[in-house]
């Protein structure tokens, strides 16, 4: 998409924009409609739009597929350690009422807060990694055929 | 419109309007998520259904071909399975509660519960993330499981071990017999001529 | 039984047969239509389906999102619909797009070895190779080809 002058500018505005609205709806994701698997989504969708926009080979400068695959797993271990943690402390598996134990309240807020991130970090791997993998792939069809 | 919307997918035979369709199809289903109060599923399924999936099924359809073929089979029998699993399921919901009725089944049990509960136990205004996370925290971890590993599926099938594969097909060229090959230049001639004719007309 | 087939009681049903209609659409789509996109295309708008026939179970007439006030004050007359279903097919949702994205990987590679993505198509290729198979097995043994 090399001649889409108009694409290209306004991709570069929104890449930022959507990357921006994905980590408020991580972070803000328990005082309103959002979280996990929402924010990984959107943040997956930004780097999709670059790639499609740009080039593969331009995104994966940006978020190299080696990154990509280590940060699917990387979700899926926070959440993991986050119950083993409270496990550790004395707690049933994911008792959040661990991460601090004076004020059950705010440990939720700690414990809902990290498990999110960790959803939102394997969602966002996984989807990039989706698209790495069929964008990667020589097309039969070219451009103008469309 | 979902209706209509879905049985334009139905007659369409061009698989790239036919996707584009789909993703029109999830923005309507994302609207009616909103009426039917459910914020944070209209949320997901506008970013996934109308981003992510046509985005993926354009990629595939980049890698395969453009245009379906007729089918030479007749209709009548799937319509015939369709319309006796309608009526079955039709029959199922003549003893449903009315939409929106505040004493169905599963208005009383486990939900009125998790709102008494959820702000003093939690803390959380969005009652959907504290149950999400904290009192299904290990349906959620499951959830996680599974889409990680998809992921590692769909990296296995189509990316990565392409070296590995040159070398098996190599090894299977010199093992298969011509009756094989000849099959192959069949199947490679009919993908040739298929997707461009298709393509002119 | 048909007595009690009332004005509000169509109406309250309403909602079910619609989805049942979307999702026999789906079904049709996954049985009668040979093109593999179209059939996993068929089987998101079979479960977009029966996830909107979950969340309509959830609504609670009258009611609102199940998202609390910022200072936690509730209100005890303001109804909320019920959050289990909301929590359950949010979930859902990625992980559908992520067995669907499985599906179309499975699409690829069997685009790239049979050259094909019509069910008929593939069937026949199939046929012909087992054929050659047999003949071939067949002069190794000494049969009759």
């Amino acid at each position: 998409m090399r001649h889409h002058l108009i694409l290209r500018v306004v991709t570069k505005f929104l890449v930022g924009t959507i990357m921006l609205y994905a980590f408020y709806v991580q972070f803000h994701g328990d005082f309103s409609p959002g979280g996990g698997f929402q924010a990984g989504v959107i943040m997956a969708v930004a780097f999709i739009l670059y790639g499609v926009v740009f080039s593969l080979e331009q995104v994966q400068r940006v978020f190299p597929p080696w990154i990509v695959h280590k940060l699917a797993a990387l979700g899926v271990l926070v959440y993991g350690v986050t119950g083993l943690y409270s496990l550790l402390t004395g707690f049933n598996y994911l008792d959040y009422t661990a991460l601090s134990p004076h004020h059950p309240e705010h440990g939720q807020h700690y414990g809902i807060l990290l498990v999110e991130l960790g959803v939102g970090i394997t969602v966002t791997g996984v989807m990039v990694a989706i698209y790495y993998a069929f964008a990667a792939r020589n097309p039969i069809i070219s451009d103008e055929e469309w | 419109m979902l209706v209509v919307t879905a049985i334009a997918v139905v007659r369409m035979r061009s698989l790239f309007a036919m996707v584009m369709l789909s993703g029109v199809f999830s923005l309507l289903s994302a609207l009616l998520f909103v009426t039917l109060d459910a914020v944070d599923v209209a949320f997901t399924e506008a970013a996934v259904g109308a981003g992510i999936s046509t985005v993926l099924m354009l990629g595939t359809l980049a890698l395969t071909s453009r245009f379906e073929r007729p089918s030479k089979h007749s209709p009548l029998i799937p319509l015939f399975v369709v319309f006796v699993a309608g009526a079955a399921l039709i029959y199922g919901t003549l003893d449903m509660p009315n939409f929106g009725a505040a004493d169905a089944p599963a208005q009383t049990h486990v939900a009125p519960d998790y709102l008494a509960r959820s702000p003093h136990e939690i803390g959380v205004p969005n009652v959907v993330t504290g149950i999400l996370a904290s009192y299904r925290g290990y349906d959620t971890l499951g959830e996680t499981a599974v889409v990680f590993t998809a992921g590692i599926g769909v990296l296995l099938l189509i990316s990565g071990l392409r070296g590995r594969r040159r070398r098996d097909d190599e090894d299977e060229a010199t093992e298969r017999g011509p009756g094989a090959n000849v099959q192959n230049a069949a199947s490679d001639a009919a993908l040739n001529t298929g997707p461009k004719t298709g393509g002119q007309a | 039984m048909f007595d009690e087939f009332t004005g509000p009681f169509i109406i309250g049903h309403m909602n079910y047969w619609l989805f049942i209609i979307l999702m026999m659409t789906g079904l049709y789509i996954v049985v009668a239509k040979g093109n593999l996109v179209k059939k996993i295309v068929g089987l998101n708008i079979f479960q977009t389906s029966v996830f909107m026939l979950y969340i309509s179970m959830g609504k609670v007439t009258g009611g609102t999102a199940p998202i609390f006030p910022h200072d936690l004050d509730i209100d005890p007359d303001v109804i909320y619909s019920n959050p289990l279903p909301h929590v359950l097919i949010l979930t859902a949702i990625v992980v559908g797009i992520a067995t669907t994205s499985l599906g179309l990987a499975l699409i690829v590679r069997i685009n790239e070895e049979y050259g094909s993505i019509e069910e008929e198509r593939i069937l026949e290729i199939e046929q012909a190779i087992t054929v050659a198979e047999n003949t071939a097995h067949g002069d190794v043994m000494g049969g009759r080809g």
